[in-house]
């Protein structure tokens, strides 16, 4: 093609993709005059260049466009939807000519007078122009009818004939639900096209403000082409490897005379391999750019007021993952406004505001890119899902009796799946999500969805940014090297039988305790499965901490490298499917490794990875209280009668001492622990102190003291719902529960603390339970996780239903997140918000004005309890008073019952 | 790596002829269609992929590029070879991806003419007749045709035991 022409689409397409965002920004802003002035400045520009290269067509289109934005910049015409509908529809005719020229060189036949004369119309202010926004793209229609059999590339180009009614775009009659939605014909198409268009730093998509200031910036540019880029790529890729390889034979040889030079080699290929990958690397916005138009023609389309919110706009990614992906969040898009969003009148009528909104979210999260696609909308229609399930056969009445929601939910992504009624022309005809599916798991993504019935939906993509270039941490197993990206992993742990960190097993599974926390581990040899384990445990050996969301474990390994930088290569087909691996590389040696893909190790050890670290407040927060409901406890074995069990949280430690270094001091059985004396609390009084043996302890411990409970054996932990079935009178005892099958006795914790320190809580009560107080809701609010451990059972014994979180702030997010509850309890002694202002700011404003606060302290002198008072606690309790807290509590809900 | 190879036997150079590469799998003799060899390696440092299934041998590193290695005996369940010594490869390009076939012993390139052209014996082992087109009766021997695409299709199919 002729370099002039060639340049001219390349141009001219650029200034339509900035011309769609800024007439849509320009309906909502109608007088700004730079972006008035921007407009006009374009459309004249493309206008003079079709003039001059002897485009008849474009000219013409391109100059009533002209003429009513002149009128508009003048002030003579206002901007209504009316017009700015109509110059987006002159602008997707232009891109069906542009379209057509690509492809042949020369414009189509066609003729455009319906088009050209409305905006005549409009520019002299005739009332004949009363078209209605669907309808003005409707004399659109006609033109593509004539090209479409030729070239199939008029719909990458042109959005509004998808707005328009079915039959033009659509050359294939369909029975049902099988048509070529954009995405898949085109996504061949439209990187050829693109890349043309597309092409070179994206900086030039800035507009400049004037003439003058746009050839400065263009002149700060140049246009590359891509494949150069690639190759480019590819060369400097091969270039980090050579130089890896070197570096690894010069560690070999200490006082080479190579040395200096190779190490300034090193930086070099360093740099530039950032340089080139910063070439490639675009921010996700090129994608979205398209889509605020889009929403606006849907919203005036569908009668609905849809908003369009993009986070994270400046993520960067690949541009080649970004051309993959572009297609797939256009339908998702559409799919939230035309399935999700309700009408207004409903939206209203069920409590929300009248304008719906689709948020998109994009955002890195360990060596992937993570993008959230959500709506407020209706959400996914579950019954409707099941029906069409089975009408389609797709699944038995038995098969979706035994599901969960989120297993029905996954129907959408089979092929020929849609449960709109009416297949609209914007979406509804079944092939989409299965596409969508299809094409970014090809590039090794995954899509997941959530759904809240009448709260909206939100589909998550996350794609690998396999085609980088990054670090990764080298590791033995069983005698093969793998890799784990140095994003994934938090820190190195070594362990050794006689360190001060050990594997610990309980029950055959290995944990690690790591500054007061219990990491679950997971051994590398047995997941993969490359061998017996022998001797393993005596020797040392490395544990990789690694951290997906917010679940954090440990990966067991024989050995730890260096860390190297590796060029990520795709596995081969074949082997996508085992989600362990992310890909492979070869290493600097010339040998061929694994990568780990701690995402899959997490999802294998039984974790579901849900929760990103970005995860959403709401999410989050609504987590909670179900969160609550599921406790670690530790089961152990002590004295006779059922086996025990303790909430692992509030254990700080498990031991195992001499029987013979047990000491009596004051009568009580203690035992020199760090330093200092712990006193020892057998939970089976009748137990013997002393003797013989191995006796194994857990240690609790609260700021700086402990205190050790003497048990036989520790059984297992395992996480289950704490329901506490049958209170219990004695002292000791909380109740019992189901853990594993058996009925357990779970242990007052409280009581043998006590036993310990007299004042480590006041009296010892036993828990008053079977109070009808009918499940009241109580948030607890104490940045101590002793506490709130502590209280949290007690308090469910009780009867009452506990949320807790760790400071003021937290509980104001559940506050403005919509949270209900009948009464707060909060310490006053808190880092950051402390009670006293967490009361106030509570009583200030907001919904939980007239929810009755109690004040939780062991400071209760005369001042504190006036100054409680003054912030509006209801009552204030000593923190070691357990048995005045439930009192309080009952004595303040009925007055509040009564007041209210 | 092709070669002008002598003719084998005494056929006729009548109708179309198509070279193939011959490799000699426990003792029996396959063909590879010419067009699809990329190279012909000696024996390899294989890396072990944990978790993969049976018939992939591991990953080999070729000029820089990841080849997949498959073992033909696996695929074909026959006997795992003693001496893996002197493996030899054929690497193929399937799909955009290189994939490179463990072999005892690779050939020459052999032209074979359709005369010579058998289809399968209804009584093959299934899984062998799953994966080869056919077979050319050659002066001494047979060899097996093999088709690239469905010996590199393993995984879905579940073979029988």
């Amino acid at each position: 093609m002729d370099d002039l022409l060639s340049e001219f689409l390349t141009e001219t397409s650029e200034g339509l993709a900035m011309l769609d965002v800024e007439l849509v920004k320009l309906e909502q802003n109608p007088n700004d005059p730079n972006l008035l002035g921007n407009i006009f400045r374009i459309v004249h520009t493309i206008k003079g260049t079709c003039g001059f290269l002897a485009l008849p067509r474009l000219e013409s289109v391109a100059h009533a466009s002209e003429n009513v934005l002149g009128r508009i910049r003048d002030g003579e015409l206002t901007v209504t939807p009316t017009a700015v509908s109509l110059i987006l529809a002159s602008l997707d005719r232009i891109k069906q000519i542009l379209a057509t020229l690509e492809a042949t060189e020369s414009e189509p036949e066609g003729d455009d007078t319906v088009l050209i004369g409305q905006l005549n119309a409009l520019a002299e202010g005739r009332a004949d122009v009363v078209v209605a926004a669907p309808v003005a793209a409707a004399p659109v229609v006609e033109a593509p009818v004539v090209e479409l059999p030729t070239k199939s590339k008029a719909k990458a180009k042109a959005p509004a004939p998808e707005v328009a009614p079915p039959p033009a775009p659509e050359p294939v009659v369909e029975a049902d639900n099988v048509v070529s939605l954009p995405a898949r014909p085109e996504t061949a198409d439209v990187p050829a096209e693109v890349s043309k268009s597309e092409d070179g730093p994206r900086n030039e998509v800035v507009v400049a403000d004037g003439p003058a200031k746009e050839s400065a910036v263009a002149a700060s540019n140049i246009r590359v082409n891509v494949d150069l880029l690639e190759n480019l790529m590819t060369m400097v890729s091969e270039l980090v490897l050579t130089r890896n390889q070197l570096m690894q034979i010069l560690r070999g040889h200490k006082d080479s005379e190579f040395g200096a030079s190779l190490q300034r080699l090193s930086h070099v290929t360093t740099e530039l391999q950032e340089g080139v990958m910063k070439t490639r690397m675009q921010p996700i916005g090129n994608a979205w750019a398209k889509l605020p138009r889009v929403i606006r023609d849907l919203g005036v389309e569908l009668h609905k007021k849809i908003e369009l919110n993009m986070l994270g706009a400046e993520t960067e990614l690949d541009r080649q993952v970004l051309e993959l992906i572009k297609d797939p969040l256009t339908h998702m898009v559409r799919n939230s406004a035309d399935h999700g969003i309700e009408m207004p009148a409903d939206r209203v009528r069920a409590g929300k505001p009248e304008v719906g909104t689709v948020t998109l979210n994009a955002f890195h999260e360990g060596g992937h890119i993570v993008i959230e696609i959500s709506d407020d909308g209706r959400g996914l229609g579950i019954d409707r899902i099941k029906q069409k399930a089975l009408s389609t056969k797709l699944a038995t009445e038995a098969d979706l009796a035994s599901m969960t929601d989120q297993q029905i939910y996954q129907f959408i992504f089979k092929a020929g799946f849609s449960t709109a009624s009416q297949v609209t022309s914007v979406s509804g005809r079944g092939v989409g999500m299965d596409v969508v599916r299809t094409n970014i798991e090809k590039i090794g993504g995954t899509v997941e969805l959530k759904s809240q019935p009448g709260k909206g939906s939100s589909f998550t993509i996350k794609i690998p940014l396999t085609l980088a270039i990054v670090s990764a941490l080298i590791v033995e197993s069983a005698t093969e090297r793998f890799a784990i990206p140095q994003i994934s992993v938090v820190e190195l742990v070594r362990a050794a039988a006689n360190s001060e960190h050990h594997i610990e097993r309980i029950k055959d599974t290995p944990v690690l305790r790591l500054r007061d926390r219990l990491l679950p581990l997971v051994s590398l040899r047995e997941l993969l499965k490359l061998g017996d384990s022998e001797g393993q445990s005596s020797e040392e050996t490395y544990i990789v901490v690694s951290q997906v969301g917010t679940y954090t474990f440990g990966i067991i390994v024989d050995q730890v490298f260096d860390t190297e930088e590796i060029v990520v290569k795709p596995v081969a087909p074949i082997l996508r499917d085992i989600p362990m691996f992310s890909g492979n590389t070869v290493l600097g040696d010339g040998q061929v490794i694994m990568i780990l893909d701690p995402n899959g190790i997490a999802a294998s050890t039984g974790e579901i990875s849900l929760g990103d670290s970005h995860s959403r407040e709401k999410v989050a927060l609504k987590g909670l209280r179900s969160d609550l409901d599921r406790t670690s406890m530790l089961l152990f074995r002590a004295g006779t009668g059922a086996p025990k069990a303790v909430p692992l949280a509030l254990v700080a430690r498990l031991e195992e001492i001499d029987r013979k270094e047990m000491e009596f001091s004051n009568g009580k059985p203690v035992v020199q622990y760090r330093g200092k004396l712990m006193p020892l609390v057998p939970i089976d009084p009748m137990a013997e102190i002393g003797g013989e043996g191995r006796q194994p302890i857990l240690v609790f411990a609260d700021g700086d003291r402990s205190m050790g409970l003497l048990v036989e054996e520790i059984i297992d932990i395992v996480e289950e719902k704490m329901t506490i079935e049958l209170g219990s009178q004695r002292p000791g005892l909380i109740g019992s529960a189901i853990f594993a099958g058996h009925a357990t006795d779970v242990v007052d914790t409280g009581y043998y603390l006590t036993q310990a320190y007299d004042d480590w809580f006041g009296t010892t009560q036993e828990a008053s339970f079977g109070q009808a107080v009918a499940a009241k809701r109580v948030l607890l609010v104490d940045d101590s996780p002793f506490f709130r451990n502590m209280l949290t059972p007690l308090l469910s014994v009780a009867g009452y239903e506990v949320s807790s979180v760790d400071s003021g702030n937290r509980a104001l997010d559940l506050c403005e997140a919509g949270e209900e509850f009948d009464i707060i309890i909060s310490d006053i002694e808190m880092p950051g918000m402390n009670g006293f202002q967490f009361a106030e700011a509570v009583k200030s404003a907001g919904r939980w004005r007239n929810t009755p606060i109690v004040a939780l302290s062991s400071h209760a002198t005369p001042r504190d309890l006036d100054r409680g008072r003054a912030v509006g606690f209801s009552d204030y309790v000593a923190k070691f008073d357990r048995d005045a807290l439930l009192h309080a509590l009952q004595a303040t809900l009925s007055i509040h019952r009564g007041a209210a | 790596m092709s070669q002008q190879a002598p003719r084998i036997g005494k056929f006729a150079a009548e109708g179309e002829t198509r070279d193939y590469v011959s490799v000699e799998i426990a003792g029996q003799l396959f063909g590879i269609p010419v067009l699809q060899v990329q190279d012909v390696l000696g024996p390899q440092r294989i890396t072990r992929i944990p978790l993969a299934p049976q018939e992939v041998a591991g990953s080999l590193n070729l000029r820089g590029r990841i080849v997949t290695a498959i073992d033909i005996r696996t695929r074909l369940r026959l006997p795992r070879r003693e001496d893996t010594a002197k493996t030899m490869s054929v690497v193929v390009d399937h799909g955009g991806e290189l994939y490179s076939l463990l072999v005892d012993n690779v050939g020459e390139v052999v032209s074979v003419s359709a005369a010579t052209f058998e289809r399968n014996p209804a009584t093959l082992d299934p899984r062998w007749r799953d994966v080869s087109v056919g077979i050319h009766r050659l002066d001494g021997t047979l060899l097996i045709i093999l088709e690239v695409a469905r010996l590199l299709d393993f995984t879905t199919r579940a073979d029988a035991a």
